[in-house]
């Protein structure tokens, strides 16, 4: 596997979207030839090479490809964008869309990122050491068909309305979250080894929460459903199941009530 | 006016009866013209197509239920988004493009002449502004008549005379082009939480039958003589076994006949007739009726359409046929937008995706080239996608593509999931038609701008006419390898001249041209008892005031060509 190193030099006065920055548009190419891809910092088409330093030569293939992204890149957004196979290093803090629509290939985000990390994902691994934003995993706005597989760790805390519009894909998040947790999911699996605040699976219709922390205020439209003995991410432990949101009068499998379960442990 | 001459191109026009013989096309002045000087712009067009600029019959473009569905679809913008590019302005939206990208694909298509197929009345200023906002190409709009009050109350009565003068009344503070009729008093109907399914439910209230509506309008546009035909979307639309409901609002135009000045020869124009020639009885035994409809269309002068091909792509649905808009969300379960216009009509919007692996889309697929290809007179059936309803009006050369090649037509049924049940429930395998360049020019250039009453103006290159000409990188001498050629060629044109200005060098905008606004100036003998019945219903029903209701010239309509017309003395 070949690694290039990425690293600002310029930082831009205005948010970067760097949607260039992925194994697959570096592919194949030099240091000079990476330094030619395109960014935009507003509404003005700029090169990588005006903001990056780069060095080393990328691999063949997405997959032989091992990016690691130094300095200061707190503006830069879209980070590992429709990303397929390799690895992505992000060595700090970066803006939104981090790992978003990526497919396959491992990214890992040594910092916090901002919202829409892993938006509409379908494959692959992002690992986040920091804290999360808000929609995490979940649609674009407006969109109806958030992440769909592949699987996000979130090791600090995530924000609010993560999880929306999930289709499938698992989310562990090894903090607390905040508000408005898988509204409108339709398949997929969150783990939050803290605590949840409240709306948590409103509108949903299929897939799993876990919550192994307090759940500040229950939907009312989430009904008992007995307690069970589950092992969850490698731990067992006794848990309330609830199901819901019985209050979703959208389902999408005509003739076939389905609904969410959400389990919090006891 | 620069002068220019187009050498050696391969010239289609229904116009002349030019079928692909090397021409010669020179522009003065904004008009096509015998010939010019020697200092005239050489444009080498040899092994090339040319043809008019192309006329686009109904598309919804600009007003606030396209805007709608940009403020309620964010994600329709998402990678589609163009930048800054010399004079070209940032775009984005794929099914509801933003006005400028609107402007400049339609221009990159070759087309030069659009008209905006459903203007409520009461947000005629709205859309005014975005046409104006809509670089390059020619529009008009039409107003919606179908389910307005005015039109209700009198057709209820047989007030033809007093029907017209409203109508007159309208396209002139409106600035409109033709009168729009949309699931005729079903819109009304759906303000009482129901529908007109056939042409003889009654409207609640108004006691009224769709039919007496469509009767009653196809008399008034023919007592006041306008360019256009009444432009109808009839009820019932997209259930399956709907094509009896439009078979019977076809026989409406039984004995009348066109009275115009404009050469137009049809009295009702059938619009997105694809949504309307569905048979069965629900969506599993769906099925094509487009034999029917074209069968009985074939035999009826009076009667254009145009088609509303399905492009398999994930699109927004809007009209003003606001309970079939609900219908649709509860099949889909996608997001739902309802508008109510006061007094005249009402919207819905609802996203949807045309897949090739459900059965009910590819079928859908079937039919709208089925009607193209079964229409005997291209000049009476013309190609469109409803825009964005049944795909995005980028899509054309996609559709061109599947009328000019069965070979992309068996390509593409082989490539559906159901491909068994689009051959039963459809007639489209046993087609082998494969429309050439003359009847493509006929179907997009002549045959529209005809049906539109804008025959001695655009659609054709004979001298005198408006100078709206496309060049196309495509050689008909040549024959075609790979059906992509088609698409590729008609997508991009090599040159595009609106008005005599060259707007597209090379697939590229060089111009925003001189756009204009069409409207048509409609007198009428003065009629007191409509005025004072327009001032009555805006002093009790509106809630705004006559005086803020015109889309007034210098700020709407800033560049307006107003078609006149004389009614005062029928």
């Amino acid at each position: 596997m070949e690694t290039v190193t990425i690293t600002m030099k310029n930082l831009p006065a205005l948010y970067l979207e760097a949607d260039n920055i992925s194994p697959d548009a570096f592919a194949g190419k030099t240091a000079a030839q990476i330094g030619d891809l395109h960014v935009y910092e507003g509404n003005e088409t700029w090169t990588l090479g005006k903001y990056f330093e780069v060095s080393g030569n990328a691999g063949a293939t997405a997959a032989d490809t091992k990016i690691i992204v130094k300095g200061d890149i707190k503006k830069v957004k879209y980070l590992g964008f429709k990303m397929s196979a390799g690895e992505l290093v992000v060595e700090g803090s970066t803006d939104q869309y981090a790992g978003g629509w990526m497919t396959g290939g491992k990214m890992l985000v040594k910092g916090n990122v901002d919202a829409f990390a892993g938006t509409a994902m379908k494959g692959g691994e992002l690992t986040i050491e920091g804290n999360a934003g808000n929609y995490l995993g979940a649609a674009y706005r407006g969109d109806w068909r958030g992440m769909k597989g592949g699987k996000i760790l979130v090791k600090g805390n995530a924000g609010a309305d993560i999880g929306m519009y999930m289709l499938g894909g698992e989310m562990v998040i090894n903090g607390n979250v905040d508000v408005h947790v898988c509204t409108h999911a339709e398949g997929g699996k969150v783990i939050i080894k803290g605590n949840a605040k409240t709306k948590i699976g409103g509108q949903m219709v299929g897939g799993d929460i876990f919550v192994f922390g307090t759940i500040d205020v229950m939907m009312p439209g989430f009904k008992p459903a007995g307690e069970l003995e589950l092992e969850v991410d490698g731990i067992k432990a006794k848990f309330a199941h609830y199901i819901g949101d019985t209050g979703e009068r959208h389902k999408k499998k005509k003739g076939q009530i389905v609904y969410g379960n959400l389990y919090k442990k006891i | 006016m620069s002068e220019y001459i187009i050498k050696n191109g391969n010239v289609f026009d229904p116009v002349q009866g030019i079928k692909g013989d090397k021409a010669d096309v020179a522009i003065k002045d904004g008009k096509i013209v015998d010939k010019v000087g020697s200092g005239a712009k050489v444009i080498d067009a040899k092994g090339k197509t040319v043809m008019a600029g192309a006329v686009e019959i109904h598309a919804h473009i600009a007003g606030p239920k396209i805007n709608m569905g940009r403020i309620y679809r964010p994600e329709d913008k998402l990678f589609t988004c163009t930048p800054t590019k010399g004079i070209e302005r940032m775009g984005g939206g794929a099914s509801i493009p933003t006005t400028f990208k609107t402007g400049y694909e339609y221009a990159k298509m070759g087309y030069t002449t659009a008209m905006e197929a459903a203007m409520p009345p009461l947000f005629s200023r709205h859309v005014h502004e975005e046409i104006r906002d809509t670089p390059i190409i020619d529009e008009g709009a039409y107003p919606v008549f179908g389910n307005n009050w005015f039109v209700l109350e009198y057709l209820k009565n047989q007030e033809i005379e007093n029907t017209a003068a409203y109508c007159a009344w309208l396209l002139r503070v409106t600035k409109g082009y033709a009168i729009k009729l949309v699931n005729p008093g079903g819109t009304e109907a759906w303000a009482w939480g129901l529908n007109c399914l056939s042409v003889n439910d009654p409207v609640p209230y108004f006691d009224i039958t769709p039919a007496e509506i469509i009767k009653g309008l196809i008399e008034a546009n023919e007592y006041l003589g306008l360019p256009h035909s009444m432009h109808i979307h009839p009820n019932n639309l997209g259930n399956p076994g709907c094509y009896e409901t439009t078979l019977d609002t076809l026989k409406l135009a039984e004995g009348y006949k066109a009275k115009n000045k404009f050469g137009r020869e049809q009295v009702m124009h059938l619009t997105h007739s694809q949504f309307h020639s569905y048979g069965g009885t629900n969506w599993g035994d769906f099925e094509s009726k487009a034999k029917e409809i074209t069968d009985y269309v074939n035999k009826n002068k009076n009667i254009t359409i145009d088609t509303g091909n399905v492009t398999l792509d994930e699109t927004t649905t809007m009209t003003a046929d606001g309970p079939f808009e609900h219908h649709l969300t509860g099949l889909n379960n996608l997001k739902w937008a309802n508008i109510d216009v006061e007094v005249e009509t009402g919207s819905g919007v609802v996203p949807y995706i045309y897949s090739p692996s459900i059965s009910v889309c590819a079928i859908q697929w079937a039919i709208g080239l089925e009607i193209a290809l079964m229409m005997k007179d291209p000049m009476r059936c013309y190609i469109t996608t409803d825009h964005p309803n049944a795909g995005p009006f980028t899509r054309y050369p996609r559709v061109i593509k599947w009328l000019m090649s069965a070979k992309a037509r068996e390509a593409q049924i082989n490539a559906f999931k159901h491909k068994d049940k689009v051959l039963s429930q459809s007639s489209i395998g046993t087609l082998d038609r494969e429309i050439s360049l003359y009847e493509l020019a006929q179907m997009t250039r002549a045959g529209p701008a005809k049906s539109l009453g804008l025959s001695g103006m655009c659609g054709g290159l004979k001298p005198g006419m408006d100078a709206d000409v496309a060049v196309y990188n495509f050689n008909p001498d040549k024959p075609v390898a790979n059906p992509e050629e088609i698409e590729k060629a008609f997508s991009r044109c090599a040159h595009v001249f609106k008005s005599g200005v060259e707007v597209i060098t090379n697939g590229e905008i060089v111009s925003n041209g001189n756009k204009r606004t069409l409207w048509v100036n409609a007198k009428v003998k003065d009629n007191p008892q409509v005025m004072r019945d327009i001032n009555e219903k805006f002093l009790k029903y509106y809630s705004m005031t006559q005086a803020n209701y015109e889309a007034l010239g210098h700020h709407f309509v800033p560049n307006p060509y107003a078609l006149e017309v004389d009614a005062t003395q029928v």
